[in-house]
């Protein structure tokens, strides 16, 4: 039982993403504001690259920046570098595009939202359906 | 027990647990400003979960994009539209 809840609760990063991810789709989903809706689709995406993040994480390491990596032994390092101490910068470099491109898409959803304020008057679901109606 | 070894598993829950109510808040808060507010300071607690997983550039660039650029275009929007919501 002990072993059991360690297993569970020890992998908290992924419940915390999991959560966000339903967090995120909910709100997308359900929410009658558009700007809630955006704030859902933002909350969304940060919950993809706290899982990307996650992956990268190691037992024991430390940040992926190699201390005196720029020796005067005319660029060569002298020592050995031991991957097993530092993170993995891949799924960093992957989630730093993604955070630009998420920014991007959310000045893009945000225009849209005050170009559908404009032209309804209202950036509530059911009243914008209504004056569509008419 | 521990994902991470040089900070206390403690503190990780606790930012993750402050990233979870920043973003229940927010979208449950019927003031469009202060819901682009509190979205702030869920991208701000973001950046300080980044930099305790080890992500110091992710870090940076969630802080000055994250919770300085985006927090700016809601805040704008918010202003613009009207700032009550139904729910």
């Amino acid at each position: 039982m002990a072993n059991f809840l360690e297993a569970v609760l020890g992998q908290y990063n992924n419940w915390a993403f999991i959560i966000l991810l339903m967090i995120g789709i909910y709100a997308m989903i359900a929410k009658n504001n558009l700007l809630k809706k955006v704030i859902g689709m933002a909350i969304f995406q940060s919950a993809i690259i706290l899982f990307y993040v996650s992956v990268s994480l190691k037992k024991g390491a430390t940040i992926p920046i190699i201390a005196h990596g720029h020796g005067h032994d005319h660029g060569a390092v002298a020592h050995a570098i031991d991957a097993a101490s530092y993170a993995n910068p891949l799924p960093h470099v992957l989630m730093l595009t993604a955070i630009v491109v998420g920014v991007a898409t959310l000045g893009v959803a945000l225009a849209i939202v005050q170009k559908v304020n404009r032209v309804y008057g209202t950036i509530e679901e059911d009243e914008i359906l209504e004056k569509i109606k008419e | 027990m521990e994902v991470n070894s040089w900070v206390l598993w403690q503190f990780d829950v606790l930012i993750l647990l402050m990233v979870v109510v920043c973003a229940v808040v927010a979208l449950q808060l019927k003031d469009l400003v202060s819901s682009a507010i509190t979205f702030g300071a869920y991208s701000f607690f973001m950046c300080i979960l980044w930099t305790e997983m080890l992500a110091v550039d992710v870090a940076f660039t969630e802080a000055a994009v994250g919770a300085g650029v985006s927090t700016i275009l809601f805040l704008g929007t918010a202003l613009h539209v009207k700032r009550r919501a139904k729910d």
